[in-house]
């Protein structure tokens, strides 16, 4: 078996001049950015700063006003839906199914879903298959819309918010789900902004200010440079903005 | 032992040094086989990428002996980790010395405090 990780320079997601305005709100401001497979992103900035905008865009949710995207060298649509897979920021899924439900939709919805490492993945996260999802709490609703995503084996698999409103140990877990599940091939992209809990497990931070991109660079060399830590950083970098988006 | 990652110095350095003093005090005895990137990786809750770069690191500094389909083993030959051992110990005595010449101490009170603590 061999050793050698997967760290190619091979393009995964291209995003040129990509804007998104909603009315007269600009969400995402001329964004040019390259994800490369085998990597770990985080998706970092403050609330409104365009983190799901952006992730929506990915997945061909919303349409870009302006600029283009390309996943695995295609255009947004059918093709790279098969390649994303998507944790939302919110729920879908109608509270009377049961996980055991939710992997049977799966299954059948997506070729690239792997049944068995779900069923691994409850056991292992202390999730109950035949539970309902009315009945579970907030951090177990949380684990299983990880284990459907991470039990695809999906080029881009992009979390929004994954950690968000669980307590330090479920977040442990899913950090730990993630680092232990991924496609070594594939890119995940992880949007938050509790960035000390999440900073060891990534290579890159990206940063996201008014919908710009002001800062994208492995997250050593930015510690390297810097001589602090990505969190130190960012407090820094978005303080003056702290009360913006904040309805007060 | 656990992992700990708290400075704001590369996460790659700080597990260079923490595998290091594993195997200084022979948690990973001479010749003896280190544990997968991946497995590593998880257990101290960091990208498997930044592991791998810890590891080049062990390699380049003649403590970790890789090969390509065998994994990683610490290394067999026990000077250059005896030489190791004299480094870090060096570092943190000079580091203490630092610590109490700042404390006003002279050189025989330093050594006198020092034997004492030892005896304890």
């Amino acid at each position: 078996m061999s050793e050698q990780l997967m760290k190619t320079d091979e393009l995964l997601v291209t995003c040129t001049a990509l804007t998104k305005r909603y009315g007269s709100k600009t969400a995402l401001s001329g964004v040019n950015l390259q994800l490369k497979r085998g990597r770990i992103v985080g998706l970092l900035g403050p609330n409104g700063s365009g983190k799901t905008t952006l992730i929506k865009l990915l997945c061909g949710l919303i349409q870009p006003t302006e600029g283009d995207i390309a996943i695995g060298g295609m255009p947004v649509g059918p093709g790279t839906k098969a390649l994303v897979s998507y944790l939302p920021d919110r729920m879908y899924f109608a509270d009377w199914m049961k996980a055991s439900d939710l992997l049977d939709l799966f299954s059948d919805f997506y070729n690239d879903f792997d049944r068995t490492k779900a069923a691994a993945m409850c056991q292992s996260l202390g999730v109950v298959p035949s539970q309902r999802l009315k009945t579970m709490s907030k951090g177990t609703k949380e684990k299983v819309q990880l284990i459907l995503v991470m039990a695809r084996k999906a080029s881009l698999y992009l979390l929004d918010e994954p950690i968000a409103g669980v307590d330090p140990a479920a977040r442990d877990y899913i950090l730990n789900t993630i680092l232990t599940n991924y496609n070594e091939e594939g890119c995940v992209m992880i949007s938050t902004h509790l960035i000390s809990d999440i900073e060891q497990v990534l290579d890159e931070a990206i940063f996201l200010k008014e919908g710009q991109v002001v800062l994208h660079d492995s997250v050593d060399a930015i510690r390297e440079r810097e001589g602090r830590s990505v969190d130190a950083l960012f407090r820094e970098v978005f303080r003056t903005t702290g009360m913006e988006g904040g309805a007060f | 032992m656990e992992w700990k990652l708290t400075d704001s110095r590369p996460i790659w350095q700080q597990l260079t040094e923490q595998i290091t003093l594993r195997i200084l005090k022979g948690e990973y005895p001479p010749g003896g086989r280190l544990p997968a990137v991946r497995d590593l990786a998880v257990q101290a809750g960091v990208n498997p990428n930044t592991m791998q770069r810890a590891m080049a690191q062990l390699e380049q500094d003649g403590l970790a002996v890789g090969s390509r389909t065998a994994g990683r083993a610490v290394t067999e030959d026990t000077a250059v980790i005896q030489a190791a051992r004299r480094k870090r110990a060096r570092e943190a005595v000079a580091q203490c010395l630092q610590i109490l010449a700042d404390l006003g101490y002279t050189r025989e009170e330093a050594v006198a405090l020092l034997k004492e603590e030892w005896e304890k």
